[in-house]
């Protein structure tokens, strides 16, 4: 019954992850290698190319993957908050020191390479939690609990809005899924929802009909129960916070938000067509996609992404890559398998002894989900342009090594289950 | 809520987002077949192969029109980096000024887009070229078109060849979806009427481009292009010397010339005064040298011998004495007295001296006006007919069919049909049946209302040659190596007159040569049969006319010759005449020295040199 082992052993890894792992980083580097081909630079570890770059930085995540299947497990618990606050100070460093790229000044410059920061607060910030929920006698219903558990998650989320990476500080919001798996109630969850249908609708239509919608919803709701004074109250008092919430959104569009994000928000809601602007990117997204067929085009024959009509094809729009040149039927093998991959990590959370452990696996698959959501939703014009990539598979070094930590983090401490096992034997 | 049945709604929310996704897919991807065709007219670019077009040669076989390259030079503008504007405006010859005008030219054309190649500068010099390809790889963005253009070997013989330009948008819309923008069609000219056998057919190529429109390769191996197919050569009846010497012995004067091979209906010159260089129409200057050509007074773009109209003058009483045998109203020894012209009540029509009287054959060699007035009235008066009206649409009839009054046919663009006025015309003038012979008798000498065309003269004294018939007349003897398919240059068009009375009147032309008013067209050893004309012209001096055949037997040329108030015909018309004809037969054109250097140096239109022309005109 009990293990005997002393060392984690490689058996004792979650290959299926590793596998996967695999699959997607080399899956990738073809379709990168396939985005940005040129017939006069074939070699695929040519490093003036893209995909030579990715090559590089697929050694290098490895390497660093492999180092943090080494290290003790203590290491993350007992440094979550430094790597946190590290990766904290790196946000405002950039804020005050960074340079601007296309716009974000998300980037610092070290050397000849790019980095942004923004891409390791991720497993910073999951570590953080992960050690704040763990932690002894810590009960989530405490609102004092509450409060740290979502400033620690929402931090990185304002300083990064600063830096005008809206994509990358969205990504945060992805913590509500492991704060609700930790005790968060779930109508929080039904309420997010329940914004984001009435943003939509209060950006669709004007504020004044939608007020009066409500308002007529709520008089309808007060007279069925009208014998319940207590509940006519709260129905009055969520048809008031809604007719407030519709207002602000409006006002949030018409005066915070910048002509960029109002646009993409429009094209996305079908107001605008922007075929020069985000409105392009889509469409051409779309051709390439819908073009490929059931089987695709093949291995370099997509003409969409070659002739560089998708823009950002290597980064953002890597998704198109697969759609056109493997079709549906790749299409549908890459989504399975990344939910494959996420239904694994879920797995491997729940039969996690340390606390620690499950926090942070939970945390892992719902940044990877996020990202899966915004990215594919992006490229099939469900959802807004928001500039972020698919993890594993897009072009960027800052983006490949951050995700391989945050990966390679979790099968270290699942390998330590054993252990734990051994440990809770005791 | 417990903690497993939590993963499980989170697994839930996972799944239900990626199965949104994939029915997604299967939607773009499987149902609905839009994004597949978008996708083909993102990549797929139609590209027009031009065909080069057809050459034209001479009778004899020598280039005459061919294809030169033309080089444009276009400009990627958002490929334009690093440039040194300096060394740029130096190499191709313009101001800095020029080049930033010409970049606002270009971003304000219609269809601009940065990444889209645009047209800097049209058709550079050779010289230009040369030094900008060497430089070429210094000014990024920019690249050299070549096109074709046509190049003219002679600088004569315009109004043969015409010229080509760009389509007009009725050209286009006319085409059926042939011609596009930007192409260039046969304007006037054989490069008119020979148009869809000189342009051949254009192919089509489909490549692929990528998002800033840059050639990527052929679709599908070029499974579902076409070639384009080369235009036919031509072979012109023209001759090529011939037409020369016509054009420089017609220098400084204005008027016309046309010269036919009587038995096939070719035309082996045809000579408009004044003309122009057709390579006027090729390069960069074509529009401007066309605006010029336009508004020169002396209308050098008229096509003379296809549409002006002339007095015809002596050719009708040619016409009149073979009308006259076949209406059975003159025999070879009908004789008529002339007492200084042709009296009748008050009416005169006046005539030069000579002797009297005269049978046809005489009459003819001294054009006497007399004569003809009587054979004119004695064909309407004609007891056969019951009225003037009826005898006058007979003699139209007859006259008609000679080949003038209307349109013959001649496969140039721009024919005039002269006038031949019908009886109904009278009518209008003169009210039905209250004119008679008297009232037209001037039509008798070729005089009054009649008009025409140095080219239906030149027919008819073909048919006088061929006795009887002639050919439509055409420049176009080959296509492709093979005869004139049109079958109407190989019809003969019988006159109304027969065979058996032109013997008489043949006679009566070869007298004019060997000792009447054409004595100065005799060339030793060829039986020339000719007659001078002065056509009395209401605007001015009188023209300088001749028309004339040779040989007398199995004649070889016809020929018509206009000299625009220029005086008697035997002044001008008739040397000219008889030097081409000798050049035609013989080969050569100076033997007689003195009348080549007169007629060569003749300036009729230069008015200070008129002088010499009036002392010429003694001699006839």
């Amino acid at each position: 019954m009990i293990p005997q082992q002393q060392q984690p052993k490689p058996a004792s890894i979650d290959w299926l992850i590793l596998v996967l792992y695999f699959v997607f980083v080399l899956g990738g580097l073809l379709c990168i290698y396939a985005s940005v081909y040129k017939e006069d630079h074939p070699m695929i570890y040519d490093t003036t190319m893209n995909y030579g770059k990715q090559l590089i930085w697929i050694g290098l995540s490895l390497f660093i993957g492999m180092l943090i299947l080494f290290v003790d497990e203590k290491f993350f618990y007992a440094f979550a908050y430094p790597i946190y606050g590290i990766t904290l100070f790196l946000l405002v460093a950039v804020l005050l020191a960074g340079t601007t790229v296309k716009g974000s000044s998300s980037w610092i410059e070290i050397g000849g390479f790019r980095m942004q920061p923004a891409e390791f607060a991720k497993f910073g910030a999951a570590l953080a939690l992960a050690k704040y929920l763990s932690g002894f006698n810590i009960k989530f219903k405490e609102r004092k609990t509450q409060i740290i558990a979502f400033t620690i998650s929402f931090l990185p989320l304002f300083i990064i809005l600063f830096q005008n990476e809206t994509g990358s500080a969205l990504v945060f919001g992805s913590f509500i899924f492991v704060l609700y798996r930790e005790g968060l109630p779930g109508w929080i969850l039904f309420l997010g929802f329940a914004v984001i249908v009435l943003s939509v609708l209060a950006l669709l239509v004007p504020a004044l009909y939608l007020c009066i919608a409500i308002g007529v919803l709520a008089a309808l709701f007060t007279l069925v129960i009208r014998r319940n004074r207590q509940n006519v109250l709260t129905v009055i008092g969520v048809a008031a916070i809604m007719m407030i919430y519709v207002n602000s959104v409006d006002y949030v569009f018409e005066h915070v938000l910048q002509a960029h994000q109002k646009s993409r928000i429009n094209v996305l809601l079908g107001k605008e067509v922007d075929l020069k602007g985000a409105g392009y990117n889509v469409m051409q997204s779309k051709i390439a996609i819908g073009s490929g067929g059931f089987f695709g085009k093949g291995f370099l024959e997509g003409t969409q992404n070659k002739f560089r009509f998708v823009p950002e094809q290597s980064t953002d729009f890597i998704f198109c890559t697969i759609g056109e040149e493997y079709g549906f039927l790749g299409s549908f093998f890459f989504i399975m398998m990344y939910m494959l991959l996420l239904w694994r990590i879920l797995f491997l959370a729940e039969r996690q002894r340390y606390k620690f452990n499950r926090i942070y696996g939970y945390s892992v698959a719902s940044i990877l989900f996020f990202h899966f959501l915004i990215n594919i939703g992006m490229t099939l014009g469900l959802m807004p342009v928001i500039g972020i990539p698919l993890p594993f598979i897009s072009y960027g070094g800052s983006s490949l090594l951050s995700f391989t930590i945050l990966l390679f983090i979790f099968i270290r401490l699942d390998a330590n289950k054993v252990n734990e096992l051994r440990g809770a034997f005791d | 809520m417990d903690s497993t049945s939590k993963q499980k709604v989170l697994l839930v929310i996972f799944f239900s987002i990626a199965l949104i996704y994939i029915s997604r897919l299967a939607m773009m991807q499987l149902f609905d077949d839009s994004y597949l065709r978008s996708a083909q007219e993102n990549v797929l670019q139609e590209q027009t192969i031009y065909p080069a077009r057809g050459l034209v040669y001479d009778r004899k076989g020598e280039l005459l029109v061919y294809n030169d390259a033309i080089y444009d030079l276009i400009v990627i503008p958002e490929q334009v980096k690093g440039l040194d504007t300096n060394v740029f405006c130096r190499v191709l010859g313009i101001e800095r000024i020029d080049f930033v005008q010409r970049f606002e030219k270009i971003k304000r054309g219609v269809g601009y887009a940065p990444y889209r190649p645009s047209v800097f500068e049209k058709q550079l010099t050779i010289p230009i070229y040369a030094a900008f390809q060497e430089k070429l790889f210094d000014f990024p963005g920019f690249y050299v078109e070549v096109r074709t253009d046509r190049k003219y070997q002679h600088s004569n013989a315009a109004h043969i060849m015409g010229y080509i330009g760009e389509v007009t948008d009725r050209d286009i819309e006319k085409s059926e979806g042939y011609y596009r923008m930007g192409d260039f069609k046969g304007i006037s000219g054989v490069e008119r009427s020979y148009e869809e056998v000189l342009r051949g057919r254009k192919g089509v190529r489909y490549v692929l481009v990528d998002s800033k429109s840059r050639t990527q390769g052929r679709y599908k191996d070029g499974m579902f292009d076409t070639p384009a197919v080369a235009g036919q050569n031509i072979t012109l009846s023209i001759d090529q010397k011939l037409q020369e010497l016509g054009e420089q012995l017609l220098n400084n004067k204005i008027g016309s010339v046309v010269a036919i091979e009587p038995s096939t209906g070719e035309i082996l010159a045809l000579i408009s005064m004044p003309t122009y260089d057709p390579n006027l129409f090729v390069g960069r200057q074509r529009g401007n040298n066309y605006m010029k050509l336009l508004r020169d007074p002396s209308k050098p773009l008229f096509n003379r011998p296809l549409a002006a109209p002339y007095p015809p003058g002596s050719i009708f009483k040619v016409l009149m004495s073979l009308v006259g045998q076949q209406e059975g109203v003159l025999t070879p020894n009908t004789m008529y007295g002339c007492y200084g012209g042709y009296h009748l009540g008050g009416l005169t029509v006046g005539c030069h001296p000579h002797s009297s009287p005269l049978n046809l054959q005489g009459a003819v060699a001294v054009s006497c006006n007399a004569y003809f007035c009587n054979v004119y009235r004695s064909v309407i008066d004609n007891p056969k007919y019951p009225n003037s009206e009826s005898a006058y649409k007979k003699w139209h009839d007859h006259i008609s069919s000679f080949g003038v009054g209307h349109k013959l046919g001649v496969d140039l663009y721009g024919e005039g049909e002269g006038f031949l006025p019908p009886s109904t015309y009278y009518d209008k003038v003169y009210g039905r049946f209250h004119w008679k012979s008297s009232t037209t008798i001037s039509l008798a000498i070729g005089q009054g209302e009649l008009g025409i065309t140095p080219l239906q003269m030149a027919n008819a004294t073909a048919v006088v040659a061929n006795r009887g018939y002639y050919i439509t007349p055409h420049v176009v003897k080959r296509i492709d190596g093979k005869f004139n398919p049109n079958p109407e240059y190989n019809k003969k068009h019988w006159t109304s007159v027969d065979t058996q009375y032109y013997g008489v009147v043949i006679n009566g032309m070869q007298d004019v040569i060997e000792r009447g008013t054409g004595r100065v067209a005799m060339i030793p050893g060829i039986e020339i049969c000719g007659k001078t004309g002065t056509a009395q012209n209401p605007h001015g001096k009188d023209h300088s006319v001749f028309f004339a055949f040779a040989p007398k037997d199995n004649p070889k040329i016809a020929i018509a010759v206009f000299v625009e108030n220029a005086g008697f015909g035997a002044t001008w018309a008739a040397p000219i005449a008889s030097l081409m004809i000798e050049q035609y037969l013989t080969g050569k054109h100076d033997t007689r020295k003195y009348i080549l250097e007169r007629m060569l140096k003749g300036n009729l239109v230069h008015k200070n040199d008129t002088a010499t022309a009036a002392t010429q005109t003694g001699k006839h």
